[in-house]
């Protein structure tokens, strides 16, 4: 009845990609849409975006950086154990069509979405630069993999233990100083790493994407957990997004409303591993 | 023989101070003794002005006798004939305005209690049904055609029930990872325990309607599939859904929830056992102020999960029965009727404190229809720690935006149908209850369910 992990490969300490069987979610999602899991029968509902599927084999992949609770509870799943529910593909798919020159920037655990998009993008005609970045080099995942899909590869850790010691919006502003002209930005990873590439990009007026990790429960439009504003309207990122002109977003509300539950993260967080022990 | 009784037997409740501390259902029911007394209080008219009242056409004193003569069993068998969820619907179709209301009894006395006996019969037997035993009602042969019912709230419920009783294959879809919608995450606990929404559910499952969850249907199946695969209807049922909100400054505040929200949380994730049995945490300390006449489950949750006052702001009607209003006063919530947001003032990290609002009076407009305006100069600050936003909910007709053929109404937003056949414009696709219609209560899904399985039995037949 539940939703069977077919593979689990270890890609940093912290970071796994699980196989999930879910064949409804595999034959239908596309690029930029998301699902929505819970690992067990106490287990909340959380977003993931899906950064492969195989409808054939009714898979879907996704990357999972133990975080909290849940994120622990699902980079500890076996193969042949399962998911309790997982329901999808949710949300709008993303635009993916010749824009032309585009850059594709992921950070941490945003870096497999980012090279879902780069690799279809690069299907789609356009010529594709990556920009990625993580913590440190330990961190680093999916490196290769956007490497051999891109025309254009750049990499940067936080600390400098591999490629340039820089931020990834500290490379995306030296190709833009430096004349490189893009007809698309996109951007995967972490809330504050979104809003700097959108203000980095603002000056040089490039379209510019983001794809929202907003809170959510439902993921259909019924809570309105995941409400931000959007050109100075409230949109529901399920429904409306997730994928928003990020020089629209309000960014201030939205990181604060995404670190609404930071203490009780870190009380379930306690209580998880309490029990564990 | 004892005297009759003239006045309603009065229902037991549960003391206010245990229910401050739990989600245990407030309303305990009618003992046997009780029921009886109950049922004798019956007229037996010849022309039954509950059975009249009521949407579905419960047949109030038929089953009211079978009581009476101590056959239980009987009298949810005649319950069931027509109304597929007994146990829920005697506990909040609002029977004052409905079977109660037609109670001939009431020129005399006191109308006849008719929920309460109904919840009586149906609880009864709701656990003790052997599971074994074959249903009544099932129809024992399986017709070729199939039907397949989207979401599974009263309305979706119903159709399911009464088209597999007629024989063919239903089978139902749902998005959430449990079944009941509304039944499920938005009625509390406290008015309707969640094991009699599954027991009622299971009922139906063993009637032989096959049902999935977390299915989206538009994206993880579409319609245009349903098709392919070999059903010959689609009804869809799929509810209201998108929470409206007041679209006031400060609204996207962190702490300031839709009342969907606060209640999915609570009553389908479980954060009232938050974190030893459930990892969905829900914000609720301090002071918890509701805007909204759709409030009151909300701020009787709330109550319950520590807050230490609760006000519950709105505008000039509570949407809710009138004994769950007394009982919200009795656990403490205060209300402020003729109140209006203004803005919402939060502090420097982003989370709500105050509520700007403004006080209202009921004027009659030019048309001579009630209507609130602010009253100039009655601004008031009201403090907040946590803000659910009651206002109701606008359709979500997702499901016809990622189909082919089905029309929504521009202006209402909801999925175009003709009104006495629920037809969309797609043929063989039919919608019923708020994603076709607008807002309607429980019981009217219901009635809807079932007229719907009519109309589908002769699209089928």
């Amino acid at each position: 009845m539940g939703y069977e992990v077919t593979h689990n490969e270890k890609l940093a300490p912290d970071t796994k990609l699980l196989d999930i069987r879910a064949p409804a979610v595999a034959k239908h999602i596309k690029s930029g849409q998301f699902v929505i899991l819970r690992v067990d029968e106490k287990g909340e509902r959380i977003p993931v975006t899906p950064i492969g599927w195989d409808s054939k084999e009714g898979t879907i992949s996704v990357v999972i950086k133990e975080i909290g609770v849940t994120t622990r509870k699902l980079c500890a799943l076996q193969v042949g154990e399962e998911v309790r529910d997982l329901v999808g593909p949710l949300g709008n798919p993303g635009e993916v069509k010749l824009f032309g020159k585009v850059c594709v920037i992921g950070g941490g655990v945003g870096i497999p979405v980012a090279y879902e998009r780069a690799k279809v993008l690069k299907e789609a005609g356009n010529e594709v630069t990556a920009i990625i970045g993580a913590r440190s080099a330990d961190l680093l995942v999916y490196e290769e993999q956007v490497r051999k899909v891109v025309d254009h590869f750049e990499l940067v850790t936080d600390d400098g233990s591999k490629g340039k010691k820089a931020f990834v919006t500290d490379a995306l502003r030296n190709l833009l100083e430096s004349g490189e002209k893009y007809d698309l930005v996109y951007a995967a990873g972490p809330g504050i790493m979104l809003k700097t590439v959108s203000e980095t990009t603002r000056p040089y007026n490039v379209r510019t994407i983001v794809s929202l990790n907003s809170l959510m429960i439902d993921g259909t439009g019924m809570c309105g957990g995941c409400r931000v504003t959007v050109g100075g309207e409230t949109k529901f990122t399920c429904v409306h997004g997730p994928e928003f002109d990020a020089h629209l977003v309000d960014f201030k509300e939205w990181l604060s409303r995404l670190n609404t539950y930071l203490t009780e993260e870190r009380q379930g967080t306690n209580e998880y591993e309490r029990v564990r022990v | 023989m004892s005297e009759v009784r003239k006045i309603q037997t009065m229902i037991p409740e549960r003391p206010i101070r245990e229910r401050l501390q739990s989600f245990e259902e407030v309303s305990l029911g009618f003992s046997e003794e009780q029921a009886l007394a109950e049922a004798s209080r019956c007229l037996q008219c010849s022309k039954p002005g509950c059975m009249t009242r009521c949407p579905i056409g419960v047949d109030v004193p038929a089953f009211i006798s079978l009581i009476r003569s101590g056959d239980y069993s009987s009298a949810l068998e005649k319950i069931r004939e027509v109304n597929p969820l007994p146990s829920i619907c005697g506990r909040f179709c609002p029977q004052e305005d409905l079977c109660s209301r037609g109670c001939w009894e009431t020129i005399r006395y006191t109308p006849i209690s008719v929920g309460a006996l109904e919840r009586f019969v149906a609880d009864r037997s709701l656990f003790t049904e052997d599971s074994r035993q074959d249903i009544s009602g099932a129809a024992a042969e399986v017709a070729a055609k199939s039907v397949a019912v989207i979401g599974s709230g009263p309305g979706g419920l119903t159709a399911a029930a009464e088209l597999r009783k007629r024989g063919y294959q239903v089978v139902m879809f749902e998005a959430l990872h449990e079944l009941g919608g509304v039944l499920r995450y938005g009625i509390p606990e406290f008015r309707l325990p969640k094991k009699i929404v599954r027991a009622e559910i299971e009922h139906i499952r063993r009637l032989g309607v096959e049902m999935r969850t977390n299915m989206m249907m538009g994206t993880s199946e579409t319609i245009d599939e349903l098709f392919e695969e070999g059903f010959d209807s689609v009804i869809i049922a799929t509810g209201a859904g998108l929470p409206k909100f007041y679209n006031v400054p400060g609204e996207n505040l962190c702490g300031i929830y839709s009342s969907n929200e606060f209640l999915i949380r609570t009553n389908l994730m479980g954060a009232n056992d938050f974190p030893t049995r459930s990892d969905t945490p829900v914000k609720a300390k301090g002071i918890v102020t509701v805007v909204g006449s759709r409030g009151i489950d909300s701020a009787r949750c709330a109550i319950r999960l520590g807050a230490k006052e609760v006000n519950v702001l709105y505008g000039w009607k509570l949407v809710m029965r009138s004994d769950d209003i007394r009982r919200a006063r009795e656990e403490g919530i205060k209300f402020q009727p003729f109140t209006q947001p203004l803005e919402f003032i939060g502090d420097d990290k982003g989370w709500v404190k105050q509520v700007k609002c403004i006080k209202t009076e009921l004027i009659l407009d030019k048309n001579f229809r009630k209507k609130l305006v602010p009253i100039k100069g009655t601004e008031f600050i009201q403090d907040a720690d946590v803000v659910v936003i009651a206002r109701g909910q606008d359709p979500n007709a997702q499901i016809a935006k990622m189909s082919s053929g089905i029309q929504v109404t521009a202006k209402s937003k909801t999925i175009t149908v003709n009104p006495e056949t629920y037809e969309t414009t797609r043929k063989g696709v039919f919608a019923i209850g708020d994603v076709a219609s607008g807002a309607g209560r429980a019981i009217d899904a219901i009635a809807e369910g079932k007229k719907v399985a009519d109309v589908v039995s002769k699209f089928l037949a």
